[in-house]
């Protein structure tokens, strides 16, 4: 093939990410579960790199949670979206950045429909004009929040105080990522690196200096699923999907996983405890899990962000032995203070799993 | 261990590396025509004990390829050896011939018999 071609075709896998003014909305889920990974994104954004991103507090649900629960029609969940795209519009941006995974496949998925049916964009105009009496223009770019620290990835390598190395031996952390279902299974053209070369979370880790490791179930899903956990009956299924993806890496020891989806560090963080108090078993070094790590703690980390502040303590997964490997600086008493260093209660310790 | 109200069920994946072949690869010694399974499942839909008890010629190759030998034993004991399969197989294998050697080769793929 010449080399022409050959630049076409990879062309096709490349992902146009806009690289200032973004409409910023947040997940439903990710502030309960990782509290400081949104607050995070905008620091680092804003604060250290100097990016315009906007948020209003009037944004709400994107509704995808309710619509891939099968608990509210599509319908809905587009004037649901309609109304955020009539604020971005209202504030004057053109591109929208998600922080949810499944915001961003909702998102994407209304939009190839509307570009399939115009019809029935017209109808959702009307229903949003009807309800709330908003107009809105579509987002020139759509993006998660991945995308657009996968595109910083290198201003943050310059000024990342840490690297992904461990600081005993000087080899590159082992990193596992996951990339989740709702970024590169729905639309993975819409990714970057599409279906065979997604690289959304990979050229983060190698940028900041890990080494990315391949394993037989990299691509599985992380066992949340929305049915499969929600319904209690199911429940079974998704701790036995993150099962085989433990399993699957544990031969490979891996030191870190990295995610871009509110649910997958969630569960594969989590259900670590539930396998070890169910079977005995844990996958890290002595006893300890895998931390399961969202890209903006990652990032945290690598720029030097107290991990405390980042709320890597409200990981199940104890945080600290991967400090100690790449040698970051932390206050193990300064873990359960809150706000104004007022002292939390300190969490009961699994009987199986090791924490610190 | 704590009950949390659901269960680990046990993952399906067959790990190839694990598995002894010496039985399927004993048996495509002695009946080449073997490999030449395409999987279509004529066997097994024409079968006449196969609705109550689960006999499949399709399903005893990859039941062999898998590791699963108990699946494997626990469906030939069922065979009638009626030879329906041989007749409506398209890729002509003899599969009463293939049934009965099997029948004769023990886990480690030994002729006993």
């Amino acid at each position: 093939m010449i080399y022409q071609g050959k630049q076409k075709i990879w062309a096709d896998y490349q992902k146009e990410i806009p690289d200032n003014h973004w409409f910023y909305v947040r997940s439903c889920i990710r502030q309960n579960f990782f509290p400081a990974s949104e607050k995070y994104f905008l620091t680092i954004c804003r604060d250290m790199l100097g990016r315009d991103i906007y948020e209003t507090e009037h944004h709400t649900t994107c509704a995808g949670i309710a619509y891939h629960c099968d608990t509210i029609p599509q319908e809905t969940a587009m004037t649901v979206v309609a109304r955020q795209f009539a604020l971005m519009t209202e504030a004057g941006y053109d591109s929208l950045v998600t922080s949810c995974i499944t915001s961003f496949g909702n998102y994407t998925e209304i939009l190839e429909t509307w570009r399939e049916f115009p019809e029935l964009e017209a109808k959702i105009r009307e229903q949003l004009w009807k309800a709330c009496r908003r107009e809105f223009e579509k987002p020139k770019y759509l993006a998660h929040a991945s995308d657009l620290m996968y595109k910083l990835r290198g201003e943050i390598a310059e000024r990342a105080q840490y690297r992904l190395v461990s600081r005993a031996t000087g080899e590159p952390l082992r990193v596992v990522e996951h990339i989740g279902c709702h970024y590169s299974k729905m639309f993975p053209h819409k990714g970057v690196g599409g279906a065979e070369y997604p690289c959304v979370l990979s050229g983060m880790a190698e940028a900041w200096g890990g080494q990315v490791i391949d394993y037989p179930e990299r691509r599985h899903c992380c066992g949340y699923g929305f049915r499969q956990y929600h319904v209690k009956a199911n429940r079974g299924y998704s701790l036995s999907n993150t099962h085989k993806k433990f399993e699957s890496m544990e031969p490979f020891h891996p030191d870190l996983i990295l995610t871009n989806c509110p649910g997958c560090p969630y569960f594969l963080d989590r259900w670590q405890y539930v396998i070890a108090e169910m079977e005995g078993k844990t996958y890290g070094q002595n006893g300890y899990g895998i931390p399961a790590l969202t890209y903006e703690e990652l990032a945290g980390l690598v720029l030097g962000v107290d991990p405390w502040d980042l709320g890597l303590q409200v990981h199940q997964v104890a945080i600290e032995p991967l400090l100690d490997k790449i040698g970051i600086d932390y206050d193990p008493a300064r873990k359960y203070l809150g706000m104004n260093e007022k002292k939390i209660k300190t969490p009961g310790l699994p009987t199986t799993l090791k924490c610190c | 261990m704590m009950d949390f109200g659901f269960k680990l069920s046990p993952s399906s994946a067959v790990n190839l590396d694990t598995v002894d072949r010496a039985r399927y690869d004993r048996l495509v010694q002695l009946v080449p025509d073997a490999r030449t399974c395409i999987d279509c499942g004529s066997c097994s839909a024409t079968c006449t004990a196969a609705p109550w008890s689960g006999m499949s010629v399709r399903k005893v190759l990859l039941g062999l390829q898998r590791g699963r030998d108990d699946e494997v034993d626990a469906m030939l004991s069922k065979c009638m050896l009626c030879g329906k399969c041989t007749m409506v197989c398209p890729r002509g294998i003899n599969t009463r011939q293939l049934i009965l050697t099997l029948c004769r080769l023990d886990r480690k793929g030994e002729v006993v018999r």
